[in-house]
Parts: structure tokens; C-alpha cells; sequence
């Protein structure tokens, strides 16, 4: 298969970037989208080029380092799939690919196609967690969870932390990926003593950040490879408005 | 009062008062309709309704400044909100693809500036009487403001009917999404009701379209004219 891919360069974060188009032919339709790259970048590397810099990791759809646009979709055409898990035979000989990295102010350019994504990590440290002594294992099933229950708190933490639901928002907002971090303890007894504390401050952390707001489109659960459901953003927007009602400190 | 600057400060807080501040202004949709369609009743009816609103007084006032600051509330909330989603993204997209959102959600801002401007044209025409201004200080036969006879003459006019249609499109479109948002925005979100919801906002928005247009239509088409029936 042969494709024209037009990619985004970008020297570094304070250089402008701009697309640039370039040839790929003979890739098999088993081939993954990553590996495509790698193809790309061998030969970029032997013609003496820069390769084109883009984040990946365990390539196993679970880690969420990838981070790519293809053609207006992150993560590209198939449903509940990260880049790395789509492959060559999803698209048509010839056609015509366009790259490009995570769009936010919140996520800047490294370089071409790889994203700082530190504003979800500093949101997770604001308050994605659970400050319990753990002391030695407790027995299975000591503290009795309903299987609802667990399985809403499951779907949530199923969120990788990819980034496309801020990608795929018009907003660039990262309601999606915060909704999912506070619902996953929201379900469980062990995230109770920490529930208000929690929401105020991943959200004010969201805030900060200069993440978008959402207005409730619903791109991102369109997009979002682990299919999170908007059920979090509205749980994340009860649990925000009750606490900032009734939390005790100021 | 501290946690109240904080709360509303904050992109949920604001969200929240974008909700709470339309499903009132949606309110106001619901009650102008109910008026309204007093047409129907005949002359005496919608002119006997315009005298009983003024004669609330004080209390009319109460009402016009609270739908006021509720539109403005609603208005400025939007204005801040979307400037931080432009902020939030300043390279844009080379390719950029929809892939679940309708068009009714993405244009929220658009519908709803078009809507105020539509409503100040409204005010323009039946309150203040600056349009079609001949028609706007008729007198009936007890000497109350021919509301009636100026809602008429309006609708008998084209371009007034075609205007108010369009604006009515634009409004649905509004309401279509502003009313499943508002549940999701504070917090309601369950899967036995969320399919009920989207239907409901497709269904009210219709509803409300079908019940406002009735009105220049019924006029245009001489359904109903200056005698209280068909002209």
C-alpha cells in the first residue's frame, strides 16, 4: 500500500511548525500505524533527515503515550482503538493521511507529534488519590463492594490518560479525563474519606491548567479508546457543586 | 463567601449557572407561549391578558429586571466560558472531524447571540412599537391597546412571518440542546433516563417551535383575522 502522508514538523516548543508532506509506498495492510512511522523514520534516518519524533510505548493499546491526529480523529477512523492498535488496512492505498499532534494550549509541542501532557499528571497530583495507610494486605472481600459499583468504578479507571478527549473537544477541554479519575474512586469505599477534598482540587488544578470547558458536544466519548462515558463528566459536575456547597475547609 | 467566588469562578460553578440561568430563561419560553396562544381566544382575550400584565405594576418591573439580569447572567457566563475554550486551543487543526457532537451542540454560541438579537427585534416590534409603528397604538372598543389588532397586522406582513419563523427555527435548535444539557451539567446522568432526556429536548424544542409558529401562521394564512376569525 502506498500512501501520502502530510505531517507536522515542529523544531521544538518555541519554533513554529508547519505540515509537510511526504511519500510512503510498499507498506503491507498488516502493518500498525506506528510501525508505518517507524518505516518512515528508517528511511528518513538513512537519507540523513531528522526522523519524526512521536510518543509511544507499550504499543499494546495500554499505556497511553499515543498521541496522534490522524486525519482530524485521534487515535484515527476506528472506534476504541489507540494509534498504535490501528493498522494500515483501515485506510485505502493512495489515500491521503494527515498527522498531527494533540491540539491544546494545555498539552504543548515537544517536537513534531509528541505532547507535554505534565498538566495531567499535576492534575492527578492535586488529588487523584487515595492517602490511606495501607498496612499489611486486608482479606479478600474484608470490605464489601456492590458489583455495580465496582464495575462503575472499573469503566472509569479503564482511562488511560491518553488525551484524546481533549484532542477530540472543540474546547479542549479535559472534563472527560477528570471525570474519569474522580469516578473511579467516587464508587469505591476506600476514595470516601477524601471525596470533596478530591474534586475541589482536580478541578481547580483543571482549571489552572487552561484546559476548555464543556459545553456537552460529546466528541470525546466518540474518540476515547478505553469508550469512557460522559456518565463521569456529569458525576465529576454533582460531586464539584456538592462539595464546593458543603466542604468544611475553606 | 469565600467558597461562592471560588464556585463561581470555576469552569462547573460557571457551567452550573449557565444551566440554572437557561432552564429559567426556558421557563420564560414556556410562560410567553402560554400567553400567546391566548390569540386564539379572540380580541377580548389577548387585549384583556395585556391589560391584566400591566396592571401588575411594581411587580411587572420585578419580573422585566429579573429576566433581564437572568439574560444577561446567562449571556456574560457564555462570553467567559467560550473565551476560555478559544484560549484553550491556539494552534489550530490542519483536518479536524466531528465524531459524535450534532450540529445544535457546536453552535450554542451562535444560535443563542442570534436568538438575543432576534429578541431585541421582537421588543422593537410588540413593546416598543418602533416597527410598523401605525400599528402599535390602536385602541379597541373599551379603549385598551389593541394588542390583539397589532399582533395581526404584524403577521399579515411577509417578511415579519418569515423573520419570526427563522428566529423560531434558531430558538428550537437552541432549546434542543440547552435542555438535555441542562441535566447533564448539574450532575443528572443515568442510562435509563439519558435516551428519554435526548428525546425530551427534541420533542419540548419541537413542541415550543410548532406552538410559537402557530401563530404568524395561522394570521398569514387569514386562519385567523381582525374579527377573531378567519378574515
Amino acid at each position: 500500500m502506498d500512501f501520502k502522508l502530510h505531517v507536522w514538523r515542529q523544531k521544538d516548543r518555541n519554533s513554529e511548525g508547519r505540515m509537510l508532506s511526504t511519500k510512503v509506498e510498499g507498506i503491507s495492510p498488516d502493518t500498525s500505524f506506528l510501525e508505518m512511522l517507524d518505516i518512515l523514520n528508517q528511511r528518513l534516518i538513512e537519507e540523513g533527515d531528522e526522523p519524526i519524533a512521536f510518543d509511544n510505548d507499550c504499543r499494546e493499546g495500554i499505556c497511553g503515550m499515543c498521541s496522534l491526529v490522524i486525519n482530524g480523529v485521534p487515535h484515527g477512523p476506528e472506534r476504541g482503538v489507540t494509534a498504535c492498535q490501528l493498522h494500515m488496512r483501515s485506510f485505502q492505498s493512495g489515500q491521503d493521511i494527515y498527522i498531527e499532534p494533540w491540539r491544546a494550549k494545555a498539552f504543548p509541542v515537544v517536537r513534531d507529534l509528541s505532547v507535554d501532557r505534565g498538566s495531567f499528571d499535576r492534575i492527578m497530583a492535586a488529588g487523584g488519590f487515595a492517602s490511606v495507610r495501607t498496612g499489611g494486605a486486608p482479606d479478600a472481600n474484608a470490605v464489601p463492594i456492590a458489583k455495580e459499583q465496582a464495575d462503575l468504578a472499573f469503566d472509569a479507571a479503564a482511562c488511560i490518560g491518553c488525551g484524546a478527549c481533549v484532542a477530540s473537544c472543540k474546547n479542549a477541554s479535559a472534563m472527560l479525563f477528570v471525570g474519569a479519575k474522580v469516578s473511579q474512586f467516587l464508587h469505591l469505599p476506600q476514595g470516601e474519606p477524601e471525596r470533596k477534598r478530591r474534586v475541589l482540587k482536580m478541578v481547580d488544578q483543571m482549571d489552572e491548567e487552561g484546559f476548555g470547558n464543556c459545553t456537552n458536544t460529546y466528541d470525546c466519548e466518540g474518540v476515547c479508546p478505553k469508550e469512557i462515558k460522559v456518565r463521569v463528566i456529569a458525576e465529576m459536575n454533582r460531586e464539584y457543586l456538592r462539595a464546593s456547597l458543603s466542604h468544611d475547609e475553606t | 463567601m469565600n467558597w461562592l467566588f471560588r464556585l463561581f469562578r470555576s469552569s462547573i460553578g460557571c457551567k452550573g449557572i449557565m444551566a440554572l440561568t437557561g432552564i429559567a430563561l426556558f421557563g420564560f419560553v414556556i410562560a410567553h407561549l402560554s400567553g400567546n396562544l391566548l390569540i386564539f381566544g379572540g380580541p377580548d382575550a389577548m387585549n384583556a391578558y395585556a391589560v391584566s400584565l400591566r396592571e401588575l405594576g411594581p411587580l411587572l418591573w420585578v419580573m422585566r429586571l429579573g429576566l433581564l439580569a437572568t439574560v444577561l447572567v446567562h449571556i456574560g457566563a457564555a462570553m467567559r466560558l467560550t473565551r476560555q475554550n478559544t484560549d484553550a486551543r491556539p494552534v489550530p487543526y490542519v483536518r479536524r472531524q466531528n465524531v459524535a457532537s450534532t450540529a445544535a451542540s457546536r453552535s450554542m454560541m451562535m444560535t443563542g447571540l442570534t436568538v438575543a438579537a432576534y429578541t431585541v427585534f421582537h421588543l422593537a416590534h410588540l413593546t416598543w412599537g418602533f416597527i410598523l409603528h401605525d400599528f402599535a397604538t390602536a385602541v379597541d372598543d373599551q379603549g385598551r391597546h389593541d394588542v390583539y389588532y397589532m399582533v395581526v397586522k404584524g403577521f399579515q406582513q411577509w417578511w415579519m412571518v418569515f423573520l419570526y419563523v427563522v428566529a423560531m427555527v434558531i430558538l428550537a435548535v437552541h432549546l434542543r440542546h440547552g435542555i438535555s444539557s441542562f441535566f447533564q451539567t448539574l450532575g443528572f446522568n443515568h442510562p435509563r433516563w439519558n435516551p428519554i432526556l435526548e428525546k425530551s429536548g427534541i420533542g419540548v424544542a419541537t413542541l415550543i417551535f410548532l406552538g410559537y409558529v402557530s401563530i404568524p401562521a395561522t394570521v398569514f394564512f387569514g386562519l385567523v383575522g381582525l374579527d377573531g376569525g378567519g378574515s
